[in-house]
């Protein structure tokens, strides 16, 4: 049996819910309706398209949540998060109201289609509103268990599908996992990044952590693995670089700290098509890159 | 705290005058009194003693801006305190310059920016009628300039193409868009499957009629004309 890609997870586990808690509704603009054709005959108010109205879309799922429902809303990446930003800034949390909103089509993920279908910096815009969580899975696997555990709840979540994937599924629950320990720094990576951060580490003294959850951001974890090793911290993201920067230095206000940030990068806009590895590779977010990246760093502080 | 004072049309203009601050939205605030007169008074099923009844009737003000005559109707028919109307706009009044509902009892949406009351209401329409809930309507009132944003136009296609008779729009009409709308406001809502009606929006007899003659199978819209916004 081949492992579904996240989408395909994503469409299991939304259909599954939909058939079994009555609270749970579905409103797309036609981006994955063709995937949910047997859902929405069986629950035809519960799965909205609205059609490509992505304004819409979001409006109608904080209103859907302002009736009791607990609304998820799914679109490719600049669909769902960029164009109708207002809508999530306004009809969700300012109404006191959530939803869960699920993008597909990560940073590079649509390489080949160009720039319009890229939204690295969908997690920083999300993280200028307050009171969102923000899952970043790296596995289909992870993608089941935190949209599971993200149904039975009232507030304003956001699921982060990517192509870009980890061979293995990690535990999801909050905060950060320790997946090795070392003593010359600490290395987060975030999602699908973790893959690539565990071989450009693995002949280095590091510590590596984990999360899927990376909203709310795990100051404590971080404080305690730093205190173990020593505070030289890189932040691995597969999404703009410096997205959770602000974090680690509120996490480590009180230490004196060293921050590298590794991501897509935001001096240029790259265009450019071609492969998700080719990309990684423009963006620094190759093995090799990262370990001169990081070993870079650390010898600095060496020095 | 109960509030049991009701008051009548003629307590309005005295409940505003205790809202200052707000000037420039002077006429703005007029501009729906009588709409809204009409359907707190005759229209909506509401109740201040059960303010989070599942089956209310919602009335979503998106036209934000100018909420005076907003509050002083929710005043009068019990929803608010008229005695908090003085705190109009100030830091721990619960009453700001474009409405809260997170913070004010009987507001349904949270509004200011305009364009949003009509997808969130279709929303509501779409949730309450999910739930089985067919008899509550969802009332959105919008300015007819309000209704050049182009997410407007997205859930009125939509309510108008999905037979949704649980919705009303009222528009109130003071002439303010820059652009205006070919052949009307109401023949845009009806090429688009709705009912609709022109009404006089100072006309309390008008305006309830036209508010109450719902359809089952098509959202309806009433256009409700008042004196243009002084420039």
């Amino acid at each position: 049996m081949t492992t579904p890609t996240m989408r395909e997870q994503f469409v299991q586990t939304t259909t599954d819910a939909l058939d079994t808690d009555p609270r749970v509704a579905l409103v797309l603009a036609e981006i994955s309706a063709d995937r949910f054709v047997a859902a929405a005959q069986r629950h035809p108010h519960r799965v909205l398209n609205v059609g490509i109205r992505e304004q819409a879309m979001v409006g109608v799922g904080g209103g859907l949540a302002l009736t009791g429902l607990r609304p998820i809303v799914h679109s490719i990446t600049p669909f769902v998060v960029e164009r109708p930003f207002e809508q999530l800034k306004l009809d969700f949390g300012h109404q006191g109201v959530g939803a869960i909103v699920v993008s597909t089509g990560a940073s590079y993920d649509y390489s080949e289609s160009g720039r319009t279908h890229m939204a690295p910096g969908d997690v920083a815009l999300i993280d200028s509103l307050p009171g969102w969580t923000v899952h970043v899975p790296g596995h289909p696997a992870e993608v089941d268990a935190l949209l599971r555990a993200a149904l039975p709840g009232d507030d304003p979540v956001y699921l982060r599908l990517s192509d870009r994937t980890n061979a293995e599924p990690l535990v999801t629950g909050p905060g950060w996992h320790t997946v090795r320990t070392g003593r010359r720094g600490v290395v987060l990576a975030v999602g699908p990044m973790l893959d690539p951060v565990l071989t450009a580490t693995a002949a280095l003294d590091v510590t590596v952590l984990y999360t899927a959850t990376v909203r709310p951001f795990d100051a404590e974890g971080l404080r305690a693995a730093v205190r173990d090793a020593t505070a030289d911290v890189v932040l691995v993201e597969p999404y703009l670089r410096g997205t959770s920067t602000h974090e680690v230095n509120d996490a480590l206000a009180d230490v004196p700290h060293r921050t590298l940030a590794l991501g897509v990068r935001r001096d240029q806009e790259l265009r450019a098509y071609g492969t998700a590895e080719e990309h990684e590779a423009a963006h620094g977010l190759r093995p090799t890159a990262i370990a001169a990246a990081v070993q870079d760093f650390l010898e600095r502080a060496a020095r | 705290m109960t509030i049991t004072t009701t008051g009548g049309y003629a307590d309005l203009r005295p409940l505003m005058s205790a809202m200052t601050g707000d000037e420039k939205h002077s006429a703005a605030a007029t501009s729906t009194l009588d709409v809204l007169w009409v359907l707190y008074d005759q229209v909506l099923s509401v109740d201040p003693q059960r303010p989070d009844d599942p089956d209310r009737d919602r009335f979503l003000l998106s036209k934000g801006h100018g909420p005076m005559a907003f509050y002083a109707v929710l005043a009068a028919k019990g929803f608010l305190d008229p005695a908090e109307l003085s705190g109009f706009g100030e830091f721990r009044s619960r009453l700001g310059f474009h409405p809260d509902r997170v913070l004010a009892p009987g507001v349904e949406i949270s509004s200011g920016s305009l364009g949003h009351g009509l997808p969130l209401g279709l929303g509501m329409v779409l949730g309450l009628r999910a739930q089985g809930r067919h008899r509550p309507r969802v009332v959105v009132l919008v300015g007819d300039a309000e209704l050049d944003e182009g997410s407007n136009h997205e859930a009125i296609q939509v309510a108008g193409r999905w037979g949704l008779g649980q919705l009303t729009t009222v528009v109130v009409d003071n002439q303010s868009s820059s652009t205006g709308w070919p052949g009307g406001i109401a023949e845009r809502f009806t090429r688009e499957g709705w009912a609709a009606h022109t009404v006089d929006g100072r006309d309390h007899d008008q305006l309830r009629r036209a508010l109450t003659d719902t359809r089952p199978d098509r959202p309806l819209a009433v256009v409700a004309e008042v004196e243009p916004k002084e420039q």
